[in-house]
């Protein structure tokens, strides 16, 4: 990954951030689930159920960034969406600075979304191309009825500011910035409430590389300067290791590890961390001369519609035994902070 | 203004050149000095511009408001160039042949179309007069449709579900409607007054309601369609993030990404409504004479197309120019206002 704009100081591979200490609950999560429905015909009879997020587990603390990883399709902005109350989840329990949120009535969710914040991956799709930026950055002061003290106006100024925009760009219209701009503009609506945490599902990967960097430090400078809780969700390795002070990692809907980010990039416990670790070429060149040795996965994920019963990494997993295939392993603690679910953990 | 126009379009191609337009253009710029106002122009300002360079249907568009010009200030024409469309000049016509005098039908400056046959009544007066009958019916009829179709369209497209499939079943049995047959029978039971109305006022308001009643769910079905994909755009979820109601993404999110759709299908029916009122007139449904209709004139044209073909060719000019002037502004509108092409 190359920082392609001059003034970006940090390449996404070094690390930088104090860890901060484990503090208190802001999100927790049990037997998280969500099911799509499949359904058939004219009279729409239930054929199945997409098994998209089928229990997790985790909690999120005040000030760290929990970042999650896994592949296309094993529902990491299903989980995003529901811990943001934009879908119902099916089953488990959520709780948002300890109050239950799992099936609250969107009424009542609508004063906590001034806490509980979005940013979404496609810029191109998440800022109405009808609106100028003023109505977009200055829609949730309307929304939520929130009184300013100069004016709305002033505020989305001071917003387009903090998010290194030209605050003179106020009327202009989504169309004439570029992904990165938009992708600002985007986070600048998503801190006009002040929210303690903010879910990121994907925010850069659909912006060039070069752009990506620029994006992922101003999201790191706005946590240090507002204090911010996030939930970032990315498929690349690189990026998530870089904003992330822990990792969970899913495969077909499930967490299969989660462990500070030190922890699961150092001494990776799960077969299917391991693989996708040894399929990214590491930056570093001790990591690089200790030849880690790559590690193929065969076959394709298999369908969420149809998962393979207990673990269900087992149908691509080199180390699979008679027990993977009809006990499910549990998600354990097996070192301090270092949770994994495998009958068989490496390290 | 032209000077304004010019720096406008030279920075379209460069629309993140924030320095062209910056200073000279916006007026809140030079009046509050030291904070400048960018403003940027909306996709409906470029769409604007576009159709600007689009000189066939901007060709279209001039017809179109000359047409409308003509319906509305028919009887000022008339009197200034015509004669009153229900006037008979017998001196006009030969009494042996029951035709016009004259070369062409009879046309001169004083009858620019000729005249009809038998009765000798001024053809252009009729023509500009058929215009109103023709410009009302295509108008209301399509602004029915727009308005049901749009409701039913977005409500189907945006709550989904079973409320879909209803629509969408009820749109296909309105499509499924011998329309054309529904109207003739209709023609026979209408009465003499009815709503308040009477005669001319009454008829063309039932053309109005069956012609726009029966046509909403082409509208309809655009407009869920478009509805479904923009429901599925993450600004949605955004407005919903922040805490938005239906009602709110409805209007503010929704409907401003509608209103080209709908303003390039109404421009593109009001032709097709256009013709099927002319339809109706010519096979004798609707207005009832001595109201001048290009398909009624066509209609009494018939049995002297070979005697007078004046008579034919002014009504029948009249809604070929009509239809292709309405269709070449909104395939116009169309390209202008093409998302795809932003
Ligand atoms: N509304 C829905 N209805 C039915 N199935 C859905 C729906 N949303 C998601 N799914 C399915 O749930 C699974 C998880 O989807 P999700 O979008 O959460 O994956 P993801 O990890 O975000 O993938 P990607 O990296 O491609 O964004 C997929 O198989 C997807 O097809
Ligand atoms: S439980 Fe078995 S199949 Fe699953 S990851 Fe561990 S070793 Fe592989
Ligand atoms: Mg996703």
């Amino acid at each position: 990954m190359s920082a392609g704009e001059s003034h970006v100081s940090t390449p996404l591979t070094e690390t930088t951030k104090a860890r901060p200490a484990e503090g208190e609950a802001l999100l927790s999560v049990a037997g998280l689930q969500k099911y799509f429905p499949v359904t058939k015909g004219l009279l729409r009879h239930k054929v199945g159920d997409v098994q998209a997020v089928d229990g997790l587990d985790f909690t999120v603390h005040k000030g760290e960034t929990l970042g999650v990883v896994g592949e296309s399709g094993c529902g990491k902005t299903t989980t995003g969406r529901l811990l943001t109350r934009l879908l119902e989840p099916t089953g488990g329990r959520i709780e948002f600075e300890g109050v239950d949120i799992t099936h609250i009535s969107q009424g009542r969710m609508r004063p906590l979304r001034r806490d509980l914040q979005m940013i979404f991956q496609d810029p191109y799709s998440s800022l109405n191309p009808r609106h100028t930026v003023g109505t977009i950055v200055g829609a949730p002061y309307r929304l939520q009825s929130v009184k300013t003290e100069h004016g709305v106006k002033r505020e989305v100024q001071d917003l387009l500011k903090l998010v290194g925009l030209n605050p003179e760009h106020y009327n202009r219209y989504p169309h004439e910035f570029s992904g990165g701009q938009r992708q600002r503009i985007g986070i600048a609506r998503t801190l006009a409430l002040r929210p303690k945490l903010i879910v990121a599902d994907e925010p850069v990967s659909a912006l060039d590389v070069s752009i990506q960097a620029q994006v992922v430090n101003l999201l790191e400078d706005l946590q240090d300067e507002l204090g911010l809780t996030y939930v970032v969700i990315a498929h690349d390795l690189s990026v998530v290791r870089h904003i992330s002070d822990r990792v969970a990692v899913m495969y077909l809907g499930k967490i299969v590890e989660l462990a500070d980010r030190d922890g699961l990039y150092g001494k990776p416990m799960h077969p299917y961390t391991t693989a996708l670790l040894s399929a990214v070429p590491d930056p570093t060149p001790k990591a690089r001369s200790a030849k880690r040795e790559r590690i193929r996965l065969v076959g394709d994920v298999p369908s969420p519609l149809n998962p393979p019963p207990a673990c269900r990494f087992h149908t691509r997993c080199w180390k699979a035994q008679e027990i993977c295939r009809t006990q499910e392993p549990p998600l354990l603690e097996r070192v301090s902070g270092h949770h994994v679910a495998c009958h068989f953990p490496e390290n | 203004m032209t000077g304004l126009e010019q720096g406008v379009s030279a920075t379209l191609t460069a629309p993140l050149d924030v320095t062209g337009t910056a200073g000279e253009v916006t007026p809140e710029a030079t009046l509050s000095g030291a904070e400048r106002a960018i403003q940027g122009r909306s996709l409906g300002q470029i769409a604007w511009m576009r159709l600007r360079r689009d000189r066939v249907a901007i060709a279209g568009g001039i017809v179109v408001i000359l047409l409308i010009l003509m319906a509305i200030f028919a009887p000022l024409i008339v009197r200034v160039i015509g004669h009153p469309p229900n006037e008979w000049h017998q001196e006009m016509i030969d009494p042996t042949l029951s035709t016009a005098k004259g070369v062409f039908g009879g046309v001169s400056l004083d009858f620019l179309f000729g005249v009809e046959p038998l009765n000798g009544r001024d053809l252009f007066s009729r023509v500009v007069y058929g215009a109103r009958v023709s410009i009302l019916v295509g108008f209301g009829a399509t602004l029915l449709s727009v308005v049901i179709g749009t409701f039913f369209g977005v409500v189907a497209g945006f709550f989904g579900g079973w409320v879909d499939s209803v629509i969408s079943r009820v749109m296909d049995v309105f499509l499924a409607f011998p329309l054309l047959l529904f109207a003739m029978s209709l023609a026979g039971v209408i009465p003499d007054n009815a709503f308040g109305l009477t005669g001319d006022g009454l008829r063309i308001a039932i053309l109005i309601f069956v012609i726009g009643f029966f046509n909403w769910p082409y509208v309809g079905r655009i407009i869920r369609g478009q509805t479904l994909s923009l429901r599925e755009r993450e600004f949605v979820d955004a407005a919903r993030s922040l805490g938005a109601r239906n009602g709110y993404i409805l209007r503010k999110e929704l409907l401003p990404n509608l209103v080209a759709p709908i303003l390039v299908y109404a421009t593109l029916l009001i032709p097709t409504n256009i013709l099927f009122e002319a339809a109706l007139a010519f096979l004798g449904v609707g207005v009832a004479p001595p109201t001048a209709t290009w398909g009624g004139m066509l209609s009494s044209a018939v049995p002297f197309y070979s005697v007078a073909p004046n008579f034919m060719l002014a009504p029948g000019l009249a809604i070929f120019v009509t239809v292709l002037a309405f269709n070449l502004l909104g395939d116009g509108l169309r390209d202008a206002l093409d998302p795809r092409a932003r």
